[in-house]
């Protein structure tokens, strides 16, 4: 095996990620007061090791065998999820969630993470196997199908932020196998109309937008029909679903969205990253130097808002830096898609890219307030094992696909 | 068109660049307006105005009795705490308001300590200011930078010294208890459960405290409450029900020979809840609400009768003559004796073992005995020939069997360990492999020797002679959640029966008859034991009624000469509970009576090593 096909600017951005994603994890277990999160950049140290082995793994595995593979993978996964519905833990802060498999005692993983893998994968095989694109909404449910059931699953634990995750990998994906722009729209159609429902002037404009696309477009007369009567359902009941709520569980639902961050104090946490973030100013506070980090304002600064901290030590210009870095990761990967030899090796990558985009865009946008608080971690950046295992072994499958789409002679250089 | 068709793929790939491309543009956008366009003003918000976190403290849930009477409660209070941006600044403003706040240099020296440890907090001056101090305070405030006044709950203790042991007392929590497993979740400066019940079910009686934000500049001056939506309303404790009867404990405080220090222990045996638990002397627990004067602290901790002591559960005595139906029922058990044996030596007053002679009580002697006559009279000698015959090994080992090396497992903080030797090896260890005799089984025969027990383990086990089946469960105040486990003393209901009527017949004919009560059959052993200080110790455990036995009551008092004077004050207190506190209580009958004395060797040490409790005025 020769080192000339392995893709280097993959391994460069997520190299420069790593690096950068590492000092700042180190740099947020700096505090005044000193935590046991002083130590847990050498962890992080140890769980990248394990992702580099789970990455050549990965690499070596051939895109055949790992379709063949897949429902295997995909039925385990699903198990281990229905497993950590029964005897699930809740870890540190977020206890009273199940997320966590244990055996002994010993926290082992996260399921979920898992589960995105093997979601991806599976998809990838079902929709790979297509020849065209599905082209109404019966022909996508399937892919409804294989993505919902760990979405529902992951819903239950209850962590809804990470169920979100799935659903961003569908849409890439079946952005990618071609299907056109309305029939997504009418697929997210529901969601869209549950949160307009709080404007009516917003949910008006967009039904009568929705009608006009399903007139206009002409699905199905049964599918049109379903999907309008979604839609007007969810725009009636979620004023009053949400009015018969007390505030607390009002307060909790925004918490089902996280339940790392403590359900009570929501505003605090957005108000303090946003300081964190803007008092960084164009150049940071310096390395280490951050004040709110250092006085512990900052929530979860080694997870959630691991990226506060990069925003108020490094500033403006790192942001800058980083995030031009993420962008060149993911346009590395949609190249990486576009060049496969085959179907399920491109479906795999783009899979791949919604998974990351979601992450970072989430994760990201949550810091400056774009977003509301969810608890997924921002790929390379935030301190937990099972994640970092899960996108080393990521890109050990995208570089794969890129070292045989080489070989193939199909892609130029 | 096939859907992976390059030039599908090339034109879906170029839309999703330019989606890539956008979002992140977006993104960086975003991130350009905080933190470029809008930057001063996040800047001022990060180095000048300082959010400052304030507690709300969460109101301590209330502790009834078993009846809802409440034994602990809240009433409102004022807490004054400063928030500094440096000590120079705090001293000056300590310094300005040490004459409305009445506080000393001493003080002064406290609260500059406390905020050392924790400068981003509000460091409190006074935990429980009067309102004439507050409302001084509060008009001059534009004069005193960084002034917090905060309504606090305050506790109360409607009883006062009657049930301070049980209750407890509550004061700030220290920093090695910060990070003890038992107080998980709390933070310095919060004030948690001290002892007795208030420690022991402090988790469930703390309650989840709040928080809002005061926005302060730079000097510490409070510029304005931050919004609404940061504040978090405290969530307070649960209530505790406990299994006392006030009523009960109140006439056992009454009934509790005046200026004596001993206990009393109140249980129900069939269930093992807890109806009353006295010791003397006692303390007032609302003399320790709101940080405790260093000099009442003083006085408390180092009295000579330590009144912060528990003795039913943290002080050891020799188990003396009670002791003897432990012995009984051990040689029961395997089968040695039963009641209706006599032993070959018979009681002149002491016997010959070897070449020393031990005696009996009482000098005359019982004469020839069986043992249920035995134990109504309370023969050393016949117990000295029966511990002889039971071995010491076979003791030991049994010993342990019956819980008399474990704690009761009862529900108050710092039980001690009763001691009883694990096995011989201890001889050996302590006078050496030639250096003891077989007399130590003689002296363990009849309670004396190297055996010390609490008065609530002692009492346990006299819960299990009084139940039908021979168990007694844990004793609890609060009820457990899982079923606690019950010890059992393995005889059959026959040598149950007949134990339990010598023990009758203690009350009716024997060494308490002085206790005796009309028309109820009372059960109980006195015991004396011996105290190289000074007058012995006096024992008694009862329970009644025998037939049917629905309380058990273990009394110990220092210095009562001997159990018969104790056990008046165990039948009155079964009284009063069976017959509650207007029922006939027929008076005990006043006799003059044989005194016990049973010989025995150097007792234990009765108090505990005094460094187990620690001293909240030392800095911490």
């Amino acid at each position: 095996m020769t080192r000339r096909g392995l893709d280097k600017p993959l391994l460069a951005a997520t190299a420069g990620l790593l690096v950068i994603g590492l000092a700042t994890l180190y740099s947020a277990g700096q505090t005044d007061a000193p935590s046991a999160a002083a130590e847990i950049w050498r962890s992080q140290v140890v769980w990248l090791l394990l992702g580099t082995g789970a990455a050549i793994l990965a690499f070596r595995v051939s895109p055949r065998i790992l379709e063949w593979v897949t429902p295997f993978v995909y039925g385990f996964a699903l198990l281990l999820l229905v497993l950590t519905l029964i005897v699930g833990t809740g870890a540190g802060t977020a206890a009273g969630a199940k997320s966590w498999l244990a055996i002994g005692g010993v926290r082992i993983g996260q399921p979920v993470e898992l589960a995105k893998v093997a979601t991806i994968l599976f998809l990838a095989r079902h929709l790979g196997a297509r020849r065209t694109a599905p082209n109404t909404l019966w022909e996508l449910m399937p892919a409804c199908v294989i993505v919902g059931v760990p979405f529902v699953l992951v819903g239950l634990q209850p962590d809804l932020g990470s169920a979100m995750v799935f659903l961003g990998v569908l849409f890439a994906m079946l952005f990618w196998v071609g299907v056109p722009a309305w029939l997504l729209l009418l697929l997210a159609s529901p969601v869209i109309s549950l949160l307009l429902a709080f404007s009516t002037a917003a949910w008006g404009v967009w039904i009568v937008a929705l009608t006009i696309l399903l007139l206009w477009m002409r699905p199905y007369v049964v599918e049109g029909l379903v999907v309008w009567l979604t839609n007007v359902t969810m725009g009636v009941i979620a004023l009053e679903l949400w009015r018969n709520l007390a505030p607390y569980q009002q307060n909790r639902l925004l918490s089902f969205l996280n339940p790392e961050i403590d359900p009570r104090a929501t505003g605090w946490h957005i108000l303090q990253s946003k300081i964190a973030i803007g008092s960084g100013g164009l150049a940071g506070k310096g390395f280490i130097e951050g004040t709110q980090k250092r006085l512990a304002f900052l929530p979860a600064q080694h997870t959630d808002f691991i990226y506060s901290v990069l925003g108020e030590e490094l500033g403006f210009l790192g942001v800058l830096v980083s995030l031009s870095l993420f962008a060149m990761f993911l346009l590395v990967l949609v190249r990486i898609a576009r060049r496969a030899t085959d179907p399920f090796s491109s479906m795999v990558v783009f899979g791949i890219v919604g998974l990351f985009l979601t992450h970072i865009v989430v994760n990201v946008g949550m810091t400056v307030g774009l977003m509301p608080i969810t608890g997924i971690p921002l790929p390379f950046f935030s301190y937990g094992g099972s994640f970092l295992v899960t996108s080393c072994v990521c890109i050990g499958l995208a570089l794969r696909v890129a070292w045989d789409s080489r070989l193939s002679g199909y892609a130029e250089a | 068109m096939n859907w992976h068709h390059p030039h599908a793929v090339t034109r879906r790939g170029e839309l999703g660049r330019l989606l890539v491309v956008v979002v992140f543009g977006f993104l960086i956008l975003a991130f350009f307006r905080v933190q470029v366009l809008s930057s001063s003003r996040y800047r001022l918000q990060s180095e000048e105005n300082r959010l400052r976190p304030v507690r709300i403290p969460a109101p301590r849930g209330q502790i009834t009795d078993r009846h809802g009477t409440v034994l602990a409660e809240n009433v409102p209070g004022y807490t004054v705490a400063l928030i500094a941006s440096s000590g120079d600044s705090l001293r000056a403003t300590l310094g300005r308001i040490a004459g409305i706040a009445r506080l000393d240099s001493a003080q002064i020296a406290r609260t500059l300590a406390r905020y050392q440890r924790r400068p981003f907090d509000p460091v409190t001056v006074l935990s429980d200011a009067e309102f004439e101090i507050v409302s001084t305070l509060e008009e001059r405030r534009a004069w005193i930078p960084g002034l917090v006044i905060q309504s606090e709950p305050k506790r109360r203790y409607p009883f006062g010294e009657i049930a301070a042991h049980v209750v407890g007392y509550v004061g700030e929590i220290s920093e090695s208890e910060l990070n003890s497993d038992a107080f998980r979740g709390a933070r310095a400066g919060m004030i948690v459960g001290q002892d007795g019940l208030e420690r022991a079910y402090d988790s469930l009686i703390r309650g989840e405290e709040g928080v809002r934000f005061v926005e302060v500049d730079a000097l510490g001056r409070t510029v304005r409450e931050a919004g609404d939506e940061t504040r978090l309303e405290a969530q307070p404790g649960n209530t505790v029900r406990t299994t006392i009867d006030i009523g009960l404990q109140q006439h056992v405080a009454e009934a509790f020979p005046l200026g004596r220090r001993g206990g009393v222990a109140v249980m129900d045996p069939r269930t093992g809840e807890m109806l009353a638990l006295y010791s003397s002397p006692t303390y007032d627990p609302n003399g320790f609400v709101g940080g405790l004067d260093p000099a009442i602290w003083q006085v408390l901790s180092q009295a000579e009768d330590s009144p912060l002591l528990n003795r039913v559960v943290q002080a050891r005595y020799p188990p003396a003559s009670p002791w003897k139906l432990v012995v009984a029922s051990m040689a029961m058990k395997r089968g040695l004796v039963g009641l209706g044996s006599q032993m070959p030596i018979p009681c002149t007053g002491g016997m010959r073992y070897y070449n020393r002679y031990f005696r009996c009580w009482r000098v005359q002697g019982h004469g020839v005995l069986n043992l249920a006559e035995a134990i109504q009279h309370s023969c050393d000698v016949y117990f000295y020939q029966l511990g002889l015959r039971l071995q010491l090994a076979n003791m030991l080992h049994d010993v342990g069997e019956l819980g008399f090396r474990d704690v009761s497992g009862i529900d108050l903080p710092n039980e001690i360990q009763p001691i009883f030797p694990p096995s011989t090896e201890y001889y050996n260890r302590r006078y050496g492999p030639r250096g003891w005799t077989n007399a130590v089984t003689l002296n363990l025969a009849i309670g004396q020797g190297e055996n010390a027990q609490t008065l609530i383990g002692m009492t346990r086990f006299y819960a299990m002679m009084a139940n039908p089946d021979g168990t007694a469960p844990e004793p609890w105040f609060v009820e457990p959640a899982d079923v606690r486990n019950r010890r059992r003393v393995g005889l059959d209901p026959d040598a149950l029966g007949g134990l339990r009527e010598a023990l009758v017949a203690v009350v009716a004919r024997g060494t308490a008859a002085g206790a005796r009560v009309e028309n109820l059959r009372i059960a109980g052993k006195t015991g004396t034991a011996q105290n190289p200080h000074g007058p012995d110790h006096g024992w008694f455990i009862g329970f009644a009624p025998a037939e049917d036995p629905q309380v058990v009551v273990g009394a110990i008092v220092e210095f009562a000469e001997h159990g018969s004077a104790v056990a008046p004050l165990v039948t009155q207190i079964i009284t009063r509970h069976l017959y509650g506190a207007r029922g006939a209580s027929p008076r005990a009958l006043d006799v003059d009576l044989d005194v016990p004395a049973d010989s025995a060797p150097q007792p234990l040490p009765i108090l505990p090593d005094p460094t187990t409790r620690r001293d909240p005025t030392r800095p911490r």
